[in-house]
């Protein structure tokens, strides 16, 4: 395939441009300001349509749902199968696909196994399972050491593991997104599907924690 | 590309820094730069994959330094500036051309939530049969194109076992430089910590990335 | 260490900037920097080595775009500091607190200095493993201190050129742990070997490799 010589000028193309950013303020919310303002002046951007994409990601959507999906596979065996079988199907039954989270796979974790999910490239997450994703997911000490220090990072979040454990980490290079599905702690025989969600936090479901009985 | 994103394997970058209930957003301006990536207009046939390799053309110092909304204000400014659709004086300005006609075709608001529900399906049909099967040995092909990939350096050159296969997804690197979407057959492989970086690492524990047929060769 | 400084086969850095008839220094505060990187005292034990490993534990993005001799100061800076030498307070007021030495090199000296550099060769007894022409591998190592077996090569076949006899080990040296002189060696990589069949295939680059850095193929 010639793409080579394609990408290349190509990149320097849009490399040239990106030299613009040596002549702007350094103070971001100054030039994300007079962007709005100039998409809005020349029809590219409706400032509602802003609001109400904010409000998707404030509200809307966010580890609540993922936290269901784990619920329902810790007391519903038959969901929990198809779930690791086809995890796309199975979170289409609680209609809870979407952008960045079409494709999915969950990964469950064992106690032989702890699954730990990054994207070393960039910061490709499961957006419609999980919300946006935090910062420390997105930045470089994160995304540098999760492939070659997975245990030295599980620890820098208070998570040790036994020699014994395999760690396998899932780096999101593609469009597939990646849920973890923690260990149900002991302690919690007692609690329905809605005190289970309760305690399923993001980061367990990221692989950087486990869940606690609390 | 090779550029400072792909991070896999680095030192240097110091320790994880988490925040306790860290907030959605840290500051306004970061949540109108979301909304303008999520409904804001981009060059005729602009994509995803296109869109990380504006990102990964940020110089290295402003891709290592600035946050990540940051990176987004900065791509989004690059991409409207190569396709013409705003002019540096623009950008500088904040203000239009005076003359510029507006345009009408904005994502309106009572769209968001299709596009977020209906959005981002990369699966498409590929003609010829997987050439890889799940539990066979592949080799990462040592391939270091300056323009967009998914293959990260650190997996290069090293032997894995395919775990997953996903079907056919439209492939980065023609899709990203407005190529056409050339999908192929896409593959989870699995590689020690060993065969990656070295006798030294662990005995047991594991790294996958997702890589398509083309980064990958019989091993 | 696998830091930002391990810059080869990296892209996205743009094209080269030449200055035409470049100074030697651009302000005399280079000047002043790059002398005193060379003439002052340095704790005991200190190496090039050190030097080398502790520029590269500067913050990426600053190792990308700071002054090349404020590196240098942010080097002498750091090895005041974990030496003792100095103090946080004595470097922010540019004061001495303690007692004035009187060993600081003298003028005179610079030129005999300069010309009579230690040498980073070494006698050993050991004879060398490789010989001229024969392949070996780079080995996959990931060290977190400080090596000069690049990222690129790692895990990758050449074969010996050249043999340059025993030298200091940077991976040992830049940490204290003294010389422990190793056979050095320059390695032959085929451009396709590194890079992949899009590479031309008729270049090379040569790499100069302690002997614990290879392996045979």
């Amino acid at each position: 395939m010639n793409q080579h010589k394609h990408a290349h000028d190509d990149s320097a193309d849009i490399a040239h441009h990106h030299s613009i950013h040596a002549e702007l303020p350094s103070d971001p919310a100054l030039r994300v300001k007079a962007l709005e303002s100039l998409l809005t002046e020349k029809g590219l951007v409706d400032p509602a349509t802003i609001d109400a994409w904010v409000e998707t990601y404030e509200s809307k959507i966010g580890p609540r749902n993922g936290a269901k999906v784990v619920a329902k596979a810790w007391v519903d065996s038959d969901f929990k199968r198809r779930l690791l079988t086809d995890a796309t199907k199975a979170i289409g039954e609680l209609d809870m696909l979407g952008a960045q989270g079409q494709h999915m796979v969950v990964l469950e974790n064992t106690p032989d196994i702890h699954n730990l999910v990054v994207c070393t490239l960039c910061s490709c997450y499961p957006l419609p399972v999980l919300g946006l994703p935090p910062v420390w997911y997105k930045s470089a000490p994160y995304r540098s050491r999760a492939v070659i220090d997975p245990r030295g990072v599980l620890k820098e979040f208070g998570l040790e593991l036994p020699e014994h454990v395999k760690i396998r980490v899932w780096d999101s290079t593609a469009e597939v997104r990646y849920l973890v599905l923690p260990e149900r702690p002991a302690g919690t025989e007692g609690m329905n599907e809605e005190q289970l969600a309760a305690l399923v936090t993001r980061d367990s479901m990221i692989g950087v924690g486990k869940v606690s009985a609390r | 590309m090779n550029g400072v994103h792909d991070m896999g394997g680095m030192h240097g970058h110091g320790p994880i820094e988490h925040e306790k209930d860290e907030p959605v957003f840290h500051a306004p301006w970061e949540a109108r730069m979301l909304g303008m990536r999520r409904g804001g207009t981009f060059p005729s046939g602009f994509n995803i994959d296109r869109w990380r390799h504006v990102r990964e053309l940020i110089p290295p110092h402003l891709y290592l330094s600035r946050s990540y909304y940051d990176h987004w204000y900065m791509a989004y400014v690059a991409t409207l500036l190569q396709s013409g659709m705003a002019t540096r004086e623009e950008i500088k300005s904040g203000h239009a051309a005076s003359g510029t006609a507006k345009r009408n075709d904005a994502m309106p608001p009572d769209q968001t939530w299709k596009a977020q529900k209906t959005g981002g399906i990369f699966a498409r049909q590929v003609e010829t049969p997987p050439r890889f099967a799940i539990g066979q040995c592949v080799r990462a092909r040592n391939i270091n194109p300056s323009g967009h990939t998914r293959v990260p350096r650190y997996v290069r050159g090293k032997v894995g076992v395919v775990q997953l296969h996903h079907g056919g997804h439209i492939l980065p690197d023609t899709n990203a430089h407005l190529q056409g979407e050339a999908p192929q057959h896409l593959y989870t492989v699995v590689f020690s910590m060993r065969e990656l970086w070295g006798p030294e690492a662990s005995a047991r524990d594991e790294a996958c990335a997702d890589l398509w047929e083309s980064y990958l060769e019989p091993a | 260490m696998n830091s930002i400084h391990d810059l080869g086969g990296m892209h996205g850095f743009g094209a080269i900037d030449v200055e035409r008839n470049e100074p030697p220094f651009h302000e005399a505060w280079e000047g002043r920097a790059g002398g005193l990187l060379e003439v002052m005292t340095f704790p005991a034990g200190f190496t090039v080595d050190r030097f080398r490993y502790l520029r590269e534990t500067l913050r990426p993005d600053l190792y990308l775009t700071q002054n090349y001799y404020e590196q240098w100061m942010y080097i002498a800076e750091q090895t005041l500091l974990e030496s003792g030498m100095a103090s946080r307070e004595e470097l922010a007021r540019g004061e001495a607190q303690a007692p004035k030495r009187n060993d600081a090199m003298r003028a005179d000296a610079v030129w005999g200095f300069l010309h009579d550099r230690t040498h980073s060769g070494r006698d050993l007894d050991d004879a060398p493993r490789f010989a001229i022409g024969q392949r070996v591998r780079a080995r996959n190592m990931q060290p977190t201190g400080h090596t000069r077996l690049p990222r690129y090569a790692r895990g990758k076949t050449g074969c010996i050129a050249t043999r340059h006899g025993a030298h200091v080990l940077p991976d040992a040296s830049a940490h204290g742990k003294g010389d422990t002189p190793q056979h050095l060696y320059s390695v032959r990589f085929a451009a396709r070997e590194l890079w992949g069949e899009h590479a031309n295939p008729r270049d090379s680059v040569h790499l100069d490799l302690w002997e614990s850095y290879l392996e045979p193929a």
